[in-house]
């Protein structure tokens, strides 16, 4: 029982996790790009990634917290133009492969040798480089806090004040997107995922719409990768396609096209897998399945019902838990 | 969320990763690192496996007179780390060994980082140097992160061993080590034969599926080394003969074809369920069988031949003996599909569903039963490529499917999707390229480079070489 309520508490700290904003706020990107314009995007870790290189090298080199922030935005800005600019014109798929391809390529450069004084190449910038300006922003006083049976220190790492500025700019992102969606500029968009065709009939430049789409929605993916360098490491290997598929569960769990969608697609998301990974875990180490599954095992069986989970959802219910099924960018082209 | 990471195998990963811990194969004759020392440095040939030791600082120098053991097989030596070149012994079998650093004989100020592994797990391979290399001193990244940190959410990137290591057992050193001749170009193209050959077979079919379906099939990396995983349980752990293996891989992989087109994509297809969605449904399964495949093999990379490689030199190309033979094979299956597609019936009943299904089912042919035909043919020359990968470049990891699937989109891009023809010539160049490539920039982005003529190639000629303007859409 005892084992059973830390589990439980475990599953619980997920809910509230930086990780778990990082990926909220990825996939309200991904839902701009996907959700309300119908693109594509396979590569949203590649933003991530960028936005926290950005970030973790302006704060190494000796840049203020601010500018960092400003540099990962940019990075996800810029990314977003080169990737854009040659591929919207395309049919979806293509841009799918061209930005799963542009994501690796920014893994393999950053885990490359080659620029490995400002990435630390494979083993990634360390957080003790980039952490420190972080948390002597913090207000927050010295020691602990709890909350429920939640506990972590104020400031640090794990801490409250991660976690408060992660949810924090989860928050105001949120009503951002929930603003533009429902202004006139958001109907454009929906309009170009129904039929793109006919938006272009009514004088529009979908090629634009499409672009300002992708650049707020990679900026703001950027701005996912900062909040999962805060509590962490820059990992590139740790940013890949897994990050990416993940995200895209996420987003299609929450509910594409719905403002909240993200935030409770990855609530629900990490606090199910720290559960089943968790649970599977007491059950190895402590009754007779552990003959059967070893604790190693239970990392890829984990990962085997998240790829389970994302074919059902797309198959059975691709609108997800908040999602209306009409406003679903599948049936474009 | 501290509690159940699992700390030690991603410490192990990270550690291995940040010292880019390189298998060198076993047929590229590569040139060893010469250097004066006291007693001869061993020499990999045929018949030798070498194992050196490095112990760097932060800036790259190495540091002598550490006291290393290297261990494994009920073989045991002690040797010591000298400023010139890298400590080396002879490995008396293939195999593992466990490299272990004493750090007591570290200079007290370049001392393991906090957190550091003192040993390191190197295969030593015939005919080629397995390296341990142990980072040292201030400034030196600890490759172990400090708790409640990194890569939690990604588990799949964290558990595995150097990333790029299932699929980059070509090259020696970079290309600035190396001065450029026209041998070794010679020598790099035969390598992007191989390696476009074996492309080649494995694309064609996520070519042919995108061209009868017009589904992008991102589980098809994940087909591809399901053929090495199923050929590294048959051959090499259940020790059956490599055609008897072979074959039955085969034989397994194409019915996961069978079996998959009966149970999602034909019930999909019926529903008529869009492209898009599928697309994404096939994301779901190429994670599925991603881990399915790291159930089966483990993190680790593996080999499915265990006995050493033999080199065979073909006009002035000197690959292993399975490679010349896997390249035989590749080319003539190649040839057997093309002939398939364009001289039997089934075949051009392929070609008529993939031009235009409606009509094609207007002139009696069920496009049902080709479907599923392509399907088979789709997964079982991805495993017979997959199997003839792992066995020609010497080892593989569960991950080698993922990789492989963005070259082999790629491929068929830059031929022209949905064009069998196409996939062919495109693999050929993609193998060239990335092989070339190694030449001018560091070997750990050879595949980069072929992902860059992907994205050009989108922005010039969005259909490819062979690809027809309107399939763009």
């Amino acid at each position: 029982m005892e084992e059973f309520l830390r589990i439980l508490t475990q599953s619980m700290g997920e809910l509230l996790a930086p990780t778990t904003a990082a990926y909220a706020m990825a996939a309200i990107g991904l839902n701009l790009h996907f959700g309300y314009t119908g693109l594509l995007n396979m590569g949203q870790a590649g933003f991530m990634l960028l936005g926290a290189y950005g970030f973790g090298i302006t704060l190494t080199t000796g840049g203020s917290f601010w500018l960092a922030l400003l540099v990962a935005i940019a990075a996800g800005v810029l990314f977003a133009l080169i990737l854009g600019m040659p591929t919207l014109q395309l049919r979806g798929d293509y841009l799918a492969i061209v930005t799963i391809s542009a994501a690796e390529i920014v893994r393999w450069f950053g885990r490359s040798t080659l620029w490995q004084e400002w990435t630390g190449g494979a083993s990634g910038l360390q957080g003790r480089y980039y952490k420190e300006p972080f948390q002597e922003l913090s207000f927050l006083p010295e020691g602990r806090f709890a909350l429920g049976p939640l506990e972590y220190i104020n400031t640090g790492s794990d801490s409250w004040w991660t976690r408060i500025v992660a949810w924090g700019l989860v928050a105001l992102v949120l009503v951002f997107v929930w603003l533009i969606t429902r202004s006139p500029w958001g109907r454009v968009l929906k309009g170009i995922r129904e039929d793109e065709d006919a938006v272009r009939a009514l004088g529009k430049n979908v090629y634009s719409y499409k672009l300002q789409a992708l650049v707020i929605g990679g900026a703001i993916g950027a701005l996912g990768g900062v909040i999962f360098a805060l509590p962490a490491a820059i990992v590139p290997d740790s940013m890949g396609r897994t990050m990416t598929f993940f995200v895209w569960t996420i987003l299609l769990l929450g509910g594409a096209a719905t403002v909240f969608g993200p935030v409770l697609g990855s609530m629900i998301f990490f606090a199910a897998y720290m559960f089943m990974r968790t649970g599977m875990r007491a059950l190895a180490e402590n009754t007779g399945v552990g003959d059967v599954i070893t604790t190693t095992n239970v990392e890829q069986i984990g990962g085997m019902l998240v790829g389970v989970t994302l074919m059902l959802l797309v198959i059975f219910r691709p609108q997800g838990i908040l999602g209306n099924k009409k406003e679903l960018a599948f049936n474009v082209r | 969320m501290t509690a159940d990471r699992p700390t030690t195998t991603s410490r192990w990963s990270r550690l291995l990763a940040a010292i880019a811990l390189v298998l060198l194969p076993a047929m590229l004759v590569a040139p060893p690192a010469t250097a004066s020392t006291d007693e001869p440095p061993c020499e990999p040939d045929n018949e030798t496996a070498c194992i050196a030791v490095l112990v760097l600082n932060a800036d790259n120098d190495r540091i002598s007179d550490v006291a290393i053991t290297v261990a494994g097989a009920g073989f045991t030596a002690d040797l010591t780390t000298n400023a010139d070149g890298p400590a080396t012994v002879a490995a008396p079998e293939v195999g593992q060994y466990t490299v272990t650093i004493d750090p007591a004989t570290l200079p007290d100020d370049q001392q393991l980082p906090e957190g550091a592994e003192t040993e390191v797990t190197v295969t030593a391979q015939s005919g080629g140097t397995a390296r341990a290399a142990f980072r040292v001193g201030p400034g030196a990244e600890a490759p172990a992160t400090p708790s409640g940190e990194a890569s939690d959410g990604a588990p799949a990137d964290s558990t595995t061993t150097d990333d790029g290591d299932g699929v980059a057992a070509a090259p020696e050193g970079d290309a600035s080590e190396r001065a450029l001749t026209f041998a070794q170009v010679w020598q790099q193209i035969g390598s992007g034969l191989r390696f476009g050959l074996l492309l080649a077979l494995a694309s064609i079919g996520l070519n042919l599926v995108f061209g009868t379906t017009g589904l992008s099939n991102f589980a098809h990396g994940e087909q591809f080394a399901l053929g090495a995983a199923v050929g590294f349980i048959t051959i090499n752990q259940m020790g059956m003969s490599i055609w008897v293996g072979g074959l039955l891989t085969l034989a397994v992989c194409a019915l996961t074809g069978l079996a998959q087109d009966s149970a999602i994509w034909r019930p999909l297809r019926k529903r008529n369920v869009p492209v898009m969605q599928l697309m994404i449904v096939s994301i779901g399964l190429s994670i599925t069988l991603q881990y399915v495949i790291q159930l089966m093999i483990g993190g680790g990379s593996e080999r499915i031949l265990s006995r050493n490689p033999q080199p065979l030199t073909i006009a002035g190309i000197t690959l292993s003996t399975a490679s010349w033979l896997s390249m035989v094979v590749a080319l003539v299956c190649v040839l057997g599909i093309a002939w398939f597609l364009t001289r039997t019936r089934i075949g051009r009943a392929t070609r008529a569903v993939s031009d235009n299904p409606a009509l094609a089912s207007a002139t009696g042919i069920d496009p049902d039963r080709i479907i599923r035909i392509v399907w088979i043919m789709a997964t079982g020359f991805a495993a017979l490529a997959g199997l003839m990968w792992g066995v020609s470049f010497g080892s593989f990891n569960w991950q080698l499917g993922v990789q492989l699937l963005l070259l082999m989109f790629a491929a068929v891009t830059l031929g022209g999707l949905g064009t069998a023809l196409g996939a062919f010539v495109g693999s050929l160049l993609i193998g060239q390229v990335v092989e070339l490539s190694n030449l001018f920039i560091p070997s750990d982005l050879r595949y980069a480079s072929a992902l860059v003529i992907l994205i050009l190639v989108l922005l010039f000629r969005p259909q490819g070489i062979l690809g027809r303007r309107e399939r763009i859409g």
